[in-house]
């Protein structure tokens, strides 16, 4: 078995602390997240996977800052998060491209605030860098409108990317993808974290998915999300484009498929749905 | 030559509706269902056009145009900021909506006797209506528009490490440019009627108190002229800030 990359040493960026996490509704509270705990190391991809609507965009909210814990702590570098930072860039479901800017407008609007102001050569330097990784150097001055899914996909990336944030928090990235959009974006992923090396926390149902990008997967149960297990992958990176044809693959593959499955099924169970 | 055909093609098409009006008009008088003598034929229509903007035509044109600005500049003005907050804050919405709705369901023109009383005939009194009628237009549209921001721009502003003050200037600002281009479009749709409502009960000059004046001495000409003038203008404001719609806010998927 090779060894995974990322060093057991590495120092924990973010820490999850017996979180809780409880929502009001008309019916009393509604729990989502119970006593979650876990760590992802400084260099890690970690997935989480579990059935839909079980709290799992609730864990990227805590960490965006857009959620505090009810129970519990959630720890960055050891402190408490207090409110979203461009330190964790964000790419949401919906992609939220400012449709009102440019392409290049996009991606600069970052470097403009106060918080991550750079010179207007700095400025012009990594725009048109991230245009060109991302394949929309020949859209620089298009607004969104005449762009397809995955360049806006792409896009919202390249904004993140922009503000050189150290950790990448995403919520199912490509889930509104075609099968071979999604397949390009994954590989282009891969690609820029192999040059740009960042922490990243990825939610996901995907089990290939989760098994391509990430060296460590999270599955959670339904709701209220628990951890039930954790599964450390074997690939290294930079990642073969043929894992998905090792023996170990399909193994983790049916591995998880099942627990994930079993989650579905306790969900189907619950008669109480509200979503996410 | 395929581009002087094309165009020359749409030239025909735009023109097509009106020629259409103009023989049905024609047609009404030769038909003898109606007396001629109560259906100005478009020729004499024009042909008094002419005649009057060699006289009192421009200035009445002038007057309305100039009362429906500032009454649309003042009610937008006031629109804006107000149809904004309850946009914003849904709270405050649940209490002032109704307030809103119970002014916006009078129709001006219903306020035009109380006017007078307080106001008297003058401009004044115009320009309060006009107000009125524009504010009540716009602040329902700016309201709905504001309401309907996404909240994922703000998130994602957030997370890009936007300030409020940030986000304010840079996401919410040229977000809500193009609902207040729709609530001026309102707005000039509904003060230009309300202007011609009330120039029609009490004015001396405007393109309301033309065909009143001219309704006065039965000529009934001179009424079609006015009425031509009221739309005709109505139609060239709506086409210049749909103009401006495209050229400000092009980046919308749809444009209205």
């Amino acid at each position: 078995m090779s060894a995974p990359t990322v060093a057991t040493g590495a120092p924990v960026r973010i820490s999850f602390d017996d979180v809780s996490v409880e929502f009001p509704t008309a019916r009393g509270p509604m729990r989502v997240l119970d006593g979650v705990s876990f760590d992802i190391r400084d260099g890690e991809f970690v997935s989480i996977i579990g059935p839909s609507g079980c709290g799992k965009t609730t864990m990227m909210n805590l960490v965006g800052g857009f959620v505090e814990p009810t129970q519990g702590k959630v720890l960055l570098d050891g402190k408490p998060i207090a409110g979203p930072g461009p330190d964790r860039g964000v790419m949401f479901q919906e992609y939220g491209v400012f449709p009102w800017l440019t392409v290049k407008g996009n991606i600069e609007f970052g470097l403009k605030l106060r918080a991550n102001r750079a010179s207007a050569a700095e400025r012009e330097e990594i725009t048109t860098r991230y245009m060109k990784l991302m394949g929309l150097a020949d859209f620089a001055n298009h607004h969104p409108k005449h762009l397809s899914g995955g360049m806006r996909q792409r896009l919202a990336i390249a904004r993140a990317y922009a503000v050189r944030p150290q950790f990448l928090l995403m919520d199912e990235p490509f889930g509104a993808l075609d099968a071979q959009t999604r397949s390009a974006m994954q590989d282009l992923l891969l690609e820029v974290l192999q040059t740009e090396g960042k922490t990243v926390m990825l939610i996901t149902h995907s089990v290939e998915e989760a098994i391509y990008l990430s060296s460590r997967i999270v599955v959670v149960t339904a709701r209220p999300a628990r951890i039930r297990t954790v599964i450390d992958i074997p690939f290294g990176y930079p990642r073969a484009e043929n894992v998905h044809e090792d023996p170990r693959f399909a193994e983790l593959r049916a591995q998880i498929h099942e627990l994930v499955m079993q989650e579905y099924a306790a969900q189907s169970r619950q008669t109480v749905r509200i979503g996410d | 030559m395929d581009l002087f055909r094309s165009t020359l093609m749409r030239g025909a098409l735009i023109l097509a509706p009106w020629l259409l009006i103009l023989g049905l008009w024609y047609a009404l008088r030769a038909s003898g269902f109606v007396d001629p003598a109560l259906v100005p034929a478009p020729h004499q229509v024009f042909d008094r056009a002419i005649e009057l903007s060699g006289g009192r035509l421009w200035q009445d044109v002038y007057m309305s145009t100039q009362r429906v600005f500032i009454g649309v500049a003042l009610g937008v003005t006031a629109a804006v900021p107000v149809g904004f907050l309850l946009g914003w804050y849904k709270g405050m919405r649940s209490f002032i909506d109704p307030v809103i709705n119970f002014f916006r369901a009078l129709p001006p023109i219903a306020l035009i006797p109380l006017v007078i009383v307080y106001f008297g005939i003058g401009e004044v009194a115009k320009t309060v209506i006009l107000f009125y009628a524009a504010f009540f237009a716009g602040v329902i549209v700016m309201y709905e528009g504001i309401a309907q921001i996404s909240p994922i721009f703000i998130k994602v502003s957030r997370t890009l490490g936007a300030s409020d003050l940030e986000i304010f200037g840079k996401v919410i600002v040229p977000l809500t440019i193009p609902h207040i281009l729709t609530a001026v479009r309102v707005a000039l749709g509904v003060a230009w009627a309300t202007l011609v409502a009330s120039e029609l009960i009490a004015a001396q000059q405007g393109l309301g108190a033309l065909i009143q004046d001219a309704s006065a001495f039965f000529q009934l000409d001179i009424i079609y002229v006015g009425i031509i003038c009221i739309g005709l203008i109505a139609l060239l404001m709506d086409l210049a800030l749909r103009a401006a719609t495209h050229r400000l806010v092009a980046w919308q998927d749809r444009i209205a």
